[in-house]
């Protein structure tokens, strides 16, 4: 028979923790743990609330770094450390009372370094001349010419704080010049916007707003790194989650694509005679409107571009509405917002419904009626620049369009003569499965067709 | 070049003050100075500047500002329990978090702000307001004013015309107030109302009170009256002369490092982040074509972002999976109607295409996007 050995616990737990008591007591004293005390906040209070702490235990601190926010009756005091070393514990949790004079946190310091005094440190006065010529730090002196130095002491700044990049670690004024930026913030560090992750790179539907919106010099996004050479892993949240999702179910579409050039001359000239009536009537007219009643008037002739193909292939449901999208580029990202109804709606109130749009999409504030139930999808990635395209279509639609920049260029006429042509490139991206390339190409030529010489728009118009 | 060793890291605020004649009896006194702006932003990153890079042992600062429409929670408080931000966006009114405690107050053009700066050691609230209703009395002796034990100050002891909040640093200490001149009663109550339903959270919370505009007191007081009467008392007690310096929050050669500090305290991190942990709990009746159904939705949201959520719907309401997929999408998303609107139609995208599923799903979904 088996026997399991029980040896008396109870007397080897004592014995065990009395080896570790004597052993925590003795690390306390080589490691000089210290009791930081929640100190005086004035007016004779006593008590605080602890509402967030900025380290956690582990976390290492350097002297006068914050070390927590507490509250007493309407004043916000930030805790800043008074020694350097590392958090061993924190003595109360968020929403708990703290009290003056009782210890916060426990620091384990190094004890061969200095501590704040007991006082509120008053802050340094400007450094005399002497003390800037010769710097020591920790028995090296600090190299630095005399007009650098100059520069320091201008700036109050002590030349023992600065890194030196130059020979021997010499400061030099870019030196300087970096200290100071840093101390001000004026180089900015990479902001946390966190949130907004590029689309997957198939995805090309980002664009923007109406043509005329003032063409903007692309100003560089980029905000100068301060190079700490870290690589930063975040979680991927929310809406792009979601469009992850929806990226991951376009794949499966069999995309075919199709481009043309279309020459748009006649219709600049036509929004300009028609930009100061709209205005008269509230409202700004961009080329979007006529592109999109064409893409519909185009429709109501290829009505198997605004279908839908149920999840097992089986059937093809043919949309009534189109409701078309306009993929619009916000600070989340791209979101596409749908114009109702294009079929029984003027240039005009199409017009009216994207500058709603518009105003709704840049405050963050559309509804989920303005972003569900589009049948196609048009995106004017052309605001931002760019000629051809590969479009992703979103799912459940069928077919998207995505229109480049209007650009002059040379074109000959009937006559066999150059001309200044206003050249917009467009390119479309179907669902091979339900769509063939002659009717793409179809329904590229009429909607080009009725851009490119507007008037003809006319006869068709409901 | 005298003031160089008194305001650190503020080389170029010398070139702008005003040639003093008497001189500011410079190694001791008050700076006045007054902002030029009205964006509530601006505002208060000049306070978190001049708390952050002045040198205050030697002298004091008081700070004037007035802002356009905008609501400003206390550090540690929670917007959704604070305020009707529906409304606030609607009517584009801005919503700001400031750095002291405190409660929320509205602010608009017809409410002063006053900012007293000191050192740490210096720091008393009670003789900064005492100094208010010095200045109140001086203006108009029969005002009935007085400051309470809770730093308040109440006009015809009813009504509460100013509020106080205070932020302490290592060195130095701010204490800022409020005073209702001639601000917009009706909006002030109006968005100082929460919808939000079911919040639970250790948020400071406000203490409402009944408060009066100073206008309504006496008709010919104006904002620029009660600034210019407090500055006087200021400069008096601080035994500097009456000269009040303007400011432009926008001017980084003045306030270099300016900027970065308003465009922190616009990112939603701030504003929204920095809300102290809470839970939503709450159950909708909704009437769906010919029966009307319960759902609870149980949220804990931290650092503005959901952490964990639960839906309870009726069986087969919705595709379990379908709603699975929601929940799952929603954790880690900001606790935001855009966020959440922009996330539930974007899924809808890879739902069955049915309409009535379409209708249901939008119906959930709108009355989660409510409660944000």
């Amino acid at each position: 028979s088996k026997y399991v050995c029980v040896f008396d616990k109870s007397a080897f737990k004592f014995s065990h923790q009395q080896r570790l008591f004597r052993t925590s007591i003795f690390l306390s004293d080589i490691f000089n743990i210290k009791h930081f005390k929640l100190s005086d906040i004035g007016e004779g209070i006593t008590e605080v609330t602890v509402k967030e702490w900025y380290i956690k235990e582990g976390d290492s601190v350097s002297q006068f770094d914050s070390i927590c926010e507490v509250q007493s009756d309407k004043a916000s005091v930030t805790i800043t450390s008074r020694y350097d070393g590392i958090i061993r514990k924190l003595h109360y949790n968020l929403d708990e009372i703290a009290y003056v004079g009782k210890p916060l946190v426990d620091i384990e310091i190094d004890a061969s370094k200095g501590v704040a005094p007991e006082e509120d440190v008053v802050e340094t006065p400007p450094m005399s001349h002497e003390e800037h010529t010769h710097q020591e730090i920790k028995g090296h002196k600090t190299l630095a010419t005399p007009a650098v130095r100059r520069l320091a002491m201008e700036n109050n700044i002590k030349l023992s704080e600065v890194v030196g990049t130059g020979k021997d670690n010499r400061i030099l004024k870019e030196d300087i010049l970096n200290y100071l930026a840093k101390q001000t913030g004026a180089i900015l560090p990479p902001s946390p916007k966190g949130e907004i992750i590029p689309p997957l790179p198939k995805s090309e539907t980002v664009p923007a707003a109406p043509k005329d919106k003032a063409r903007k010099i692309p100003l560089p996004v980029s905000r100068p790194l301060v190079f700490s050479g870290k690589d930063k892993t975040e979680p991927i949240t929310g809406f792009h989650k979601a469009m992850v999702k929806t990226m991951s179910a376009a794949l499966k579409i069999p995309h075919f694509g199709y481009c043309d050039e279309i020459d748009l001359t006649q219709l600049v000239q036509l929004r300009e005679e028609l930009k100061p009536l709209a205005q008269i009537r509230g409202v700004k007219l961009s080329f979007m409107p006529f592109f999109i009643k064409a893409a519909s008037l185009g429709l109501l002739q290829y009505p198997i571009l605004n279908a839908s193909l149920d999840e097992s292939c089986q059937n093809v449901t043919y949309k009534a509405s189109h409701n078309i999208g306009v993929a619009m580029d916000t600070e989340q990202g791209l979101i596409v917002p749908n114009v109702k109804n294009v079929q029984v709606c003027s240039v005009f109130e199409i017009a009216s419904e994207l500058n709603r749009l518009q105003a709704l999409g840049s405050a963050g504030q559309l509804g989920t009626n303005d972003l569900t139930g589009g049948t196609f999808t048009l995106s004017n990635i052309g605001t931002i620049g760019g000629t051809y395209t590969k479009p992703v279509i979103l799912p459940p639609e069928v077919a998207i369009g995505a229109l480049g920049k209007i650009q002059v260029l040379p074109r000959f006429n009937g006559k066999g003569e150059v001309f200044k042509a206003q050249i917009m490139n467009v390119s479309w991206s179907a669902d091979h499965r339900i769509i063939d390339g002659a009717t793409m190409a179809r329904f590229s030529n009429l909607w080009k067709s009725y851009l490119e010489n507007p008037a003809s728009m006319l006869l068709d118009l409901k | 070049m005298v003031f160089q060793s008194f305001l650190k890291n503020c080389l170029q605020l010398s070139c702008i003050l005003r040639t003093p004649k008497a001189g500011f009896r410079s190694s001791s006194g008050g700076l006045i100075i007054q902002s030029v702006s009205n964006d509530v932003y601006q505002n208060l990153a000049v306070e978190d500047w001049i708390h952050d890079h002045m040198n205050l042992e030697n002298r004091q600062v008081l700070f004037l500002w007035r802002n356009s429409p905008a609501v400003v929670i206390g550090r540690h408080q929670n917007p959704w329990q604070e305020c009707n931000l529906r409304l606030l966006r609607q009517k584009n009114i801005k919503l700001a978090r400031r750095r002291s405690g405190g409660g929320t107050v509205y602010h608009d053009l017809g409410n002063i702000n006053l900012t007293f700066f000191t050192t740490r050691k210096k720091y008393e609230r009670m003789e900064n307001l005492k100094l208010v209703v010095k200045a109140l009395k001086a203006l108009r002796p029969q005002l009935d004013v007085h400051v309470t034990d809770r730093y308040d100050i109440l006009l015809d002891r009813q009504y509460k015309i100013s509020g106080t909040a205070a932020k302490l640093g290592r060195t130095t200490a701010y204490h800022h107030c409020t005073l209702l001149c001639n601000a917009d009663k009706f909006v002030l109550s109006s968005v100082l109302k929460s919808p939000y339903k079911g919040l639970k959270s250790n948020a400071t919370p406000s203490v409402p009170a009944s408060v009066k505009n100073l206008f309504e007191e006496d008709p010919s007081l104006t904002c620029e009256m009660l600034l210019d009467a407090i500055a006087e008392e200021y400069a008096t007690q601080h035994q500097t002369d009456h000269q009040i310096t303007l400011i432009n929050p926008a001017d980084e050669t003045v306030l270099p490092g300016i900027n970065n500090k308003t465009k922190e305290l616009q990112t939603w991190d701030w504003v929204y982040g920095k809300t102290p942990k809470f839970s939503v709990s709450t159950c909708f009746n909704i009437a769906y074509k010919d029966s009307v159904l319960d759902i609870k939705v149980d949220m804990d949201v931290k650092h503005g972002r959901i952490e964990g959520c639960n839906i309870d719907l009726p069986e087969q309401w919705l595709p379990p999976a379908l709603c699975g997929e929601l929940v799952k999408n929603l954790t880690g998303s900001k606790f935001c109607p855009n966020e959440t609107t922009t996330l539930a139609t974007t899924l809808l995208r890879v739902c069955p295409q049915d309409d009535d599923l379409h209708s249901r799903w939008n119906l959930l979904c709108e009355n989660m996007i409510m409660l944000m």
